[in-house]
């Protein structure tokens, strides 16, 4: 399989933070190093290629680089609304535990501080399964934008937040029509 | 600014049962069936949204559009 990536120094989508929130930042993180959250979206899809049926390779490489692009655009509000942020601001919005174990860098863990692991997601080597994973994480994630959109008032993070919460119904549809394709695998092959 | 037609609902409402002794006021709850569900495969000729809409909603197709926080929940006014 060849994998070329390249990389354009431009987020998919615009990010601004108009609200000086630490506290939102918080709540982003459950998306950066969550269980649902793009980093297990895009190391789960990247891999499951490798033995998922040719006609649906393509799209789990198309989905798990966009998943990257929405990692970076996590990133950036989290950043955002931290770089500037006193201890005491990062104490206030619960971010003291975050703050003595990694300064100002972000970090992979939810939003409750527990790190990131691969035992968030699955590589079963059946393409049925892998793809109902997929989707499931896909409608996880999408309800994750949704608790988050609900928890701020910021119209410019929420405008980011549907965007990405757009892209996760737009992935489910395209899994499910994975679905669909392997259901009519043989009945395309030719029998003599 | 939207050209997205009225379309049904996707938004589902239930209750659940509320005790005289539950310490808050109920509150009706709702959830979200997007598109994706209903309408599990794409099939051609459909409308599109104009390319600089499209790019800012996260999809060329208004019958994939989900929007939140909905306009309306279950026929609710927000
Ligand atoms: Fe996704």
């Amino acid at each position: 399989m060849k994998a070329i990536w390249i990389y354009e120094k431009k987020l998919q989508y615009p990010v601004r933070v108009s609200k000086c929130d630490p506290k939102l930042a918080k709540m982003l993180i459950e998306q950066y190093g969550g269980a649902d959250g793009e980093l297990s979206a895009a190391l789960r899809y990247l891999n499951q290629r490798y033995s998922i049926p040719d006609k649906v390779i393509g799209l789990l490489t198309d989905i798990g680089t966009e998943e990257f692009a929405h990692l970076e655009m996590i990133a950036t509000m989290v950043y955002k609304l931290t770089k500037d942020a006193t201890p005491d601001q990062l104490r206030a919005a619960g971010l003291a535990d975050h703050y003595v174990n990694h300064g100002h860098a972000l970090f992979y863990h939810d939003a409750a501080g527990n790190p990131w692991t691969a035992t968030y997601i699955q590589a079963k080597g059946d393409p049925i399964a892998d793809l109902y994973e997929d989707i499931a994480a896909e409608e996880k994630a999408r309800a994750t934008y949704q608790w988050i959109i609900d928890n701020t008032d910021d119209p410019d993070i929420v405008d980011s937040l549907r965007f990405l919460r757009e892209r996760e119904v737009v992935h489910s549809l395209r899994f499910r029509e994975a679905v669909e394709i392997l259901k009519e695998y043989n009945s395309t092959k030719k029998l003599f | 600014m939207s050209t997205v037609e009225k379309t049904p609902s996707q938004w589902r409402v239930y209750r659940s049962y509320h005790s005289p002794f539950d310490p808050c006021s109920p509150r009706t709850r709702y959830f979200n069936v997007p598109p994706n569900v209903l309408q599990p495969f794409q099939t051609s000729a459909r409308k599109q949204f104009a390319p600089h809409e499209a790019l800012r909603k996260g999809t060329l197709w208004p019958e994939y559009y989900s929007p939140y926080p909905p306009e309306t929940r279950g026929g609710e006014a927000e």
